[in-house]
């Protein structure tokens, strides 16, 4: 959002990261000689997906963990010889803030103000400062396990910016947060560099790492990439293609291209589809004006990581070719929605929802954390009684046939709904057993699962100690066992590193089109990309509904003629404070 | 010139600022957390009230089987004397085997038989026997049973005696219990439950506390303050300090009041005994919470190495010295072994200073080696 570090270009290294190897149990280092150097002045994202190595990375800056080769140098002090000066002049948030939940917003300042040793003098001044900044005066009485997720993000940062910090480390301040709170911390943290603070901002949103002035890019704790954004896009300058005008089969056709030769990437983008090419190479498509129109659109962040891995996976999905068809029967709705509403005491959780989601289409509910997303997903489930409403599964009344509904669905959540401490084949066996599988027909599922994922060799592992990669593979198994007409997926892809998503959009894009049905739940931009139809919800309710380039075109105007998903989100949330508001 | 001094006062400022936050902190957490007063306030009462009113090792009225086998003047009057002891409660039979069933099955918990030699015997001027047969699987009653039938019968020669109906025993041991006459369990068992309730707050809440604040990253982010180590464990330690004594104070008002259990040492004497004992309670709630890090580990380790030996090995239910010597060992490790005897003398006794003063300094060494490990393990440190 700046225009780069170039003001700064004579200020001297904060953070200074010399060939940093971290090692715990696992024989995969969870830091593999890391080498970097984080500014003052400017925020430098550090970039990765989840289990890529930032914590550990953060904590290594922090003095409260030390690397097992290499050496960390913070504002001049190595972290082995004098953790304390480091401490006494960085601002550390913690990815779980780090504030106490019975304690109120004035009292967690007080604490820190004491333990930061913030002279009496300059408090009231300060604190005055940092509500003021933080628009949390009016809040200073209530608990903190009382705020909002973009609330705690807030306080958490006041709390760390209680001495001005010289350098301020987030971690992953954006997770949890609406997009509204998430661009308010932005700008609060941008204001923070023009003082001249180094701030390190770490992300899995690869969205974020393009707002920052300087990236430095983990995966798998490799250190994959340092430089500007504007750098790592420039890679693939003139290789990104918009694909539009194909409309309706867009999955089928996405799949065929991502096996053609000179495709480096491809992934669906509302009714178009994003493509990478090689380099000098141009979409299949232009030489056959039939099936669309390929026009170049500007890099982003991702098309140059999943470019930096080798590319994205192919489009074939063996999970979609073993999957029955399912027919198409009349048009009417597999998952119905009727003015569900939830209350709890005189909280509405969930207000009149409604929608209709035909065979063989990725519906989304998109929206912040609490918002009344899972709240909506657990009475389709028929885990939760609506107050008021109903709901049809599959054609089966969740009021009635909840048990008949949850057969035909297979669900995933986030965390990956799996035992820990079950191995793999047990997983898969434990599953199949609950969705009602058995003798020679749970052991083909099992062995053809075994086959698709290549579960082989894995078999005997614990399910806790695998790479996520590999929990989101068997996950995604065990949810398809009973080849289920509907998936009920629950941010399935948040956190997990391109290829990955990519590898499970591609087999929930080929199980759509034999007819599987698709309710995706995802706070993530990015995932509500690859839905036919989104419903916005928002304080318990839906206040947009429709495609998500229907959503971009309601919002596209002068000032923003390409908006993004998430423009569009917060153009749509605002919109309708506004209209609540007259 | 100044400048040294200036900035080692303005450090011991900072110091005693956080370390005053740190415990304003920790107060704020007791009072606004449900969990914390369950186990400081609610759980003592609940387990005082069960020592003082449910549990009771006194056994009135056990169930024996009478046998007279021969019945003599003499014969039922001593039958008549088992009957009239309020220990007892009495089936008469005419043969032992009518209750050999009742005893295996746990109807009676013994069986007297007065034999039929006993007046002939008697009349002889031979000493007449009395069988006592007892369930041995059950040791605690069939002492009991065997101590109160002896007894019994005693009383019962010595009835006669003053009456002049026989000749005195040559020698007579006379019974008498100090301080605890009637030997009611209740006066020994509350103070004991004394003892239980500090380890719930001294080992339990602390190490739950503790490994809450891993759980929630707030430790994490206090480590990257410039608190030191020191600084969070006795910002720790003192609140939970004084919860346990206040918690305390209440057991003991509640005892001496409301149970009326007599207390006849110094009040010194039980804050000094309490305040040690805190010491390696405290320690090894900290221990635990550091080797954990994870509050359902913490409390399971705590009711496991804490709470059920301060119950078991303490000699606050089961007498150490009828234990195997390997336990008995065991048993010198925990602290509580050291607090109840004292506590029950404080209680029932008076204060017995070079008691005390032993048993103080025992749990002091205890408190110092868990504080010196607890120390070592909570390191500025993470993973």
């Amino acid at each position: 959002m700046t225009s780069g570090p170039n003001a700064e270009v004579s200020t001297a290294p904060f953070v200074r990261l010399a060939a940093v190897t971290k090692r715990f149990r696992e024989t995969p280092p969870a830091l593999d000689s890391v080498d970097g150097v984080i500014a003052g002045g400017r925020i430098t994202g550090l970039v990765g997906p989840d289990g890529a190595g930032k914590t550990t990375l953060i904590r290594l800056m922090t003095g409260l963990m030390l690397p097992d080769e290499g050496a960390v140098e913070v504002l001049g002090y190595d972290t082995r010889k004098d953790p304390a000066s480091i401490q006494a002049a960085i601002g550390y948030m913690p990815q779980r803030f780090g504030l106490y939940e019975d304690l109120s917003v004035q009292e967690n300042l007080d604490l820190y103000a004491d333990l930061r040793g913030l002279p009496l003098a300059e408090r009231s001044r300060t604190f005055a400062e940092l509500l003021e900044f933080t628009d949390l005066a009016r809040f200073t009485t209530r608990l903190a396990g009382k705020l909002s997720g973009g609330m705690k993000q807030k306080l958490g940062l006041a709390c760390a910016l209680l001495r001005k910090p010289r350098l301020l480390l987030l971690d992953e301040p954006g997770v949890g947060v609406d997009p509204i709170s998430r661009r308010d911390l932005w700008k609060m943290v941008e204001n923070l560099t023009a003082e001249g603070i180094g701030v390190l901002w770490s992300t899995a949103y690869l969205d974020e790492a393009e707002a920052c002035d300087h990236v430095l890019l983990l995966n798998q704790g490799k250190l994959l990439f340092a430089g500007s954004p504007q750098e790592m896009t420039g890679r693939v300058e003139d290789r990104v293609f918009r694909l539009s005008g194909t409309v309706g089969r867009r999955r089928e056709r996405l799949a065929r291209l991502l096996e053609e030769e000179g495709v480096v990437d491809g992934v669906i983008q509302g009714e178009a589809i994003r493509l990478v090419m090689e380099p000098g190479l141009t979409p299949p498509s232009l030489e056959e004006p039939s099936s669309g129109r390929a026009t170049a659109t500007p890099p982003r962040f991702e098309d140059a990581f999943v470019d930096m891995l080798g590319g994205g996976p192919g489009g074939r999905s063996r999970l979609a070719e073993t999957q029955r068809p399912f027919a198409a029967d009349g048009g009417r709705p597999v998952i119905e929605a009727r003015g569900l509403t939830k209350r709890f005491g005189d909280f509405t959780a969930a207000d009149n929802i409604t929608f209709d989601i035909p065979r063989g289409e990725i519906f989304g509910l998109l929206g912040p954390n609490g918002a009344g997303k899972s709240t909506t997903f657990k009475m389709l489930c028929g885990l939760l009684k609506p107050t008021a409403g109903e709901g049809r599964v599959a054609g089966f009344d969740l009021r009635r046939d909840a048990a008949e509904a949850r057969n035909r669905l297979g669900y995933m959540a986030q965390k990956f709904s799996l035992y820990g401490d079950l191995s793999v084949l047990q997983n898969l066996n434990f599953f199949a057993g609950v969705y009602g599988l058995s003798g020679a027909k749970k052991r083909e599922r099992i062995e053809l699962m075994t086959q698709i994922f290549d579960f082989r060799a894995i078999h005997d592992r614990s399910a806790k100690d695998l790479p996520l990669g590999l929990k989101q593979r068997l996950a995604l198994a065990c949810a398809v066992l009973h080849e289920p007409e509907v998936l009920f997926l629950d941010e399935p892809t948040s956190g997990v590193d391109p290829i990955t998503r990519r590898e499970f959009w591609t087999h929930i894009n080929g199980l759509v089109e034999k007819g599987v049905t698709v309710l995706v739940t995802t706070h993530f931009m990015d995932e509500a990309e690859y839905c036919d139809r989104i419903s916005l919800i928002y304080r318990g309710q839906s206040i947009a509904l429709g495609s998500p380039d229907e959503m971009k075109a309601r919002v596209a105007g002068k000032d923003l003629p390409d908006p993004t998903m998430e423009d569009a989100f917060i153009a749509l949330v605002q919109g309708s404070e506004a209209r609540e508001a007259e | 010139m100044s400048a040294e001094p200036k900035k080692r006062e303005s450090e011991r400022s900072g110091r005693a600022r956080r370390f005053a936050a740190l415990v304003r902190k920790e107060s704020y957490q007791v009072v606004r957390d449900p969990s914390s007063i369950l186990i400081a306030f609610v759980l003592p009462l609940i387990l005082l009230f069960l020592f003082g009113y449910g549990v009771s090792l006194d056994t009135t009225q056990t169930r024996i089987g009478l046998v007279v086998e021969e019945a003599t003047p003499l014969t039922r009057d001593l039958a008549a004397s088992f009957q009239a002891s309020r220990y007892f409660a009495v089936v008469n039979g005419r043969d032992r085997r009518e209750f050999e069933d009742d005893l295996v099955l746990g109807r009676v918990r013994g069986i007297v038989v007065i034999p039929a030699r006993f007046a002939a015997d008697h009349a002889a001027g031979r000493h007449p026997a009395v069988q006592v047969i007892v369930d041995g699987s059950d040791p605690n009653t069939a002492n009991f049973v065997q101590n109160y039938a002896q007894g019994t019968v005693a009383n019962w020669e010595r009835q006669r005696t003053l009456e002049g109906q026989s000749q005195p025993p040559a020698i007579a041991a006379e019974q008498r219990f100090w301080f605890n006459p009637q030997l009611t369990s209740r006066n020994f068992l509350v103070p004991g439950s004394i003892a239980i309730v500090m380890t719930l707050v001294g080992t339990l809440l602390t190490s739950l506390v503790v490994a809450r604040e891993w759980e929630r990253g707030t430790m994490e982010a206090m480590m990257a303050t410039p608190v030191s180590a020191a600084e969070l464990l006795a910002g720790k330690l003192l609140p939970y300090f004084i919860l346990g004594l206040t918690s305390m104070t209440l057991c003991v008002l509640l005892a001496v009041f409301l149970f009326g259990v007599p207390f006849r040492g110094s009040v010194v004497a039980l804050y000094a005994l309490s305040a040690t004992f805190l010491m390696p309670a405290l320690g090894q709630g900290l221990l635990i919470s550091a080797a954990t890090k994870n509050q359902f580990l913490a409390s399971q380790l705590a009711l496991i190495s804490a709470f059920l030996p301060a119950f078991l090995l303490s000699g606050f239910l089961f007498e150490i010295n009828s234990m195997p010597t390997v336990i008995q060992w065991i048993t010198f490790i925990v602290p509580a072994r050291y607090l109840i005897p004292s506590l029950q003398t404080v209680f029932l006794a008076g204060d017995i200073w070079p008691m005390f003063a032993r048993a103080i300094a025992v749990m002091f060494l205890i408190g110092c080696i868990f504080f010196a490990l607890a120390a070592r393990s909570t390191r500025k440190r993470i993973g």
